[in-house]
């Protein structure tokens, strides 16, 4: 598993309160891991800090599930 | 009881007659300020005017990258966090609405309605982050009964009002509470200025028989502020000597 992949994990166990073996790479925020769309407003704002990365509002839209988001930050990471 | 310290606070149109003594009220109760407004040179002579040790950020309100820029510089300036946000600032173009420039709407909508929304969306990240915030912007009585040759401000304040309630709905689960004021008539200089005959029919409209102060309306700002007033949100506290019972 790669470092974005944990530390995107670990930022979803603390935002969302979920157990850690629920967040799978194919879990979906809203559908699987109970949030509602303020708290993905959170992640993604959350993700940003973490990997000082810039997500803008039409990328968060399609950030869905975890490995949406792994993907996305590795791919715009500095 | 509502007392501020160790909050900070983010006060437009701070050097106008009702945002002074909104800004003094919050400094009296210990929060810090941002205090802002158009006009810089009178803008630091008020903030001096405070003591303490509160900061004068000038914004042009019609400007919308520099109230995007405002929270942020804001945030900054009072070390990293904002706790409240009292949009104050507040613009007419008085006419009937037959006679009523394009720019005269525009620039009231922009002033007063828009320019809030913009200070509420930025304000919201970093109150998200602090899972605490308190946003109070100043309305009008005129907002929810109409005013003839104020459609533009009438549609402004009622506006301000309606968003609030939308904010308040998306923003309670994380201890962020938006709320109006809505003053009627308050002692300013755009009162004084008004002939007699018209102070006594304004009066006699007013069944507390006086026109409200700025202090009135400063202590319901600091209510809504405090952190005793977390389980109130959307909504409007009218302060207006019983001119209009809404």
């Amino acid at each position: 598993m790669s470092e974005t992949a944990d530390r995107v994990k670990k930022i979803v166990v603390e935002h969302l309160g979920v157990e850690a073996d629920k967040v799978t790479e194919d879990a979906s925020f809203i559908d699987d891991l109970g949030a509602d769309s303020l708290d993905i407003v959170e992640l993604v704002m959350a993700f940003e800090e973490e990997f000082g990365v810039e997500i803008p509002d039409d990328a968060a839209e399609k950030i869905t599930t975890v490995k949406d988001a792994i993907t996305y930050i590795d791919e715009h990471k500095a | 009881m509502f007392d501020l310290t160790g909050m900070t606070a983010l006060v437009t149109g701070a050097s106008g007659g009702i945002g002074s003594a909104i800004a003094r009220a919050l400094a009296a109760q210990g929060a810090r300020l941002a205090v802002s407004g158009s006009n810089a040179d009178k803008l630091e002579g008020f903030r001096a005017s405070l003591g303490g040790d509160h900061v004068a950020l000038p914004c042009n309100l019609s400007d919308a990258s520099a109230v995007d820029a405002l929270v942020p510089q804001a945030v900054e300036a009072l070390g990293g966090k904002l706790d409240i946000l009292v949009n104050n600032a507040g613009v007419t173009r008085d006419n009937l609405a037959m006679r009523m420039k394009d720019d005269e709407w525009d620039q009231v909508i922009r002033v007063n309605l828009e320019a809030a929304f913009r200070l509420i969306r930025a304000a919201a990240k970093p109150m998200m982050k602090a899972r605490f915030g308190r946003v109070v912007s100043i309305t009008s009585v005129v907002g929810q009964t109409g005013n003839p040759g104020q459609a533009n401000y009438a549609a402004s304040k009622a506006g301000l009002v309606g968003m609030s309630k939308a904010l308040a709905q998306e923003l309670a689960s994380r201890n962020i509470t938006v709320n109006c004021v809505a003053p009627g008539f308050i002692r300013s200089a755009m009162t004084d200025v008004l002939p007699d005959a018209q102070k006594t029919a304004l009066l006699g409209r007013i069944p507390a028989g006086d026109l409200g102060t700025g202090e009135d309306i400063a202590a319901a700002v600091v209510y809504l502020a405090s952190r005793e007033a977390g389980y109130v949100t959307g909504q409007t506290l009218h302060v207006n000597g019983g001119m209009a019972m809404i």
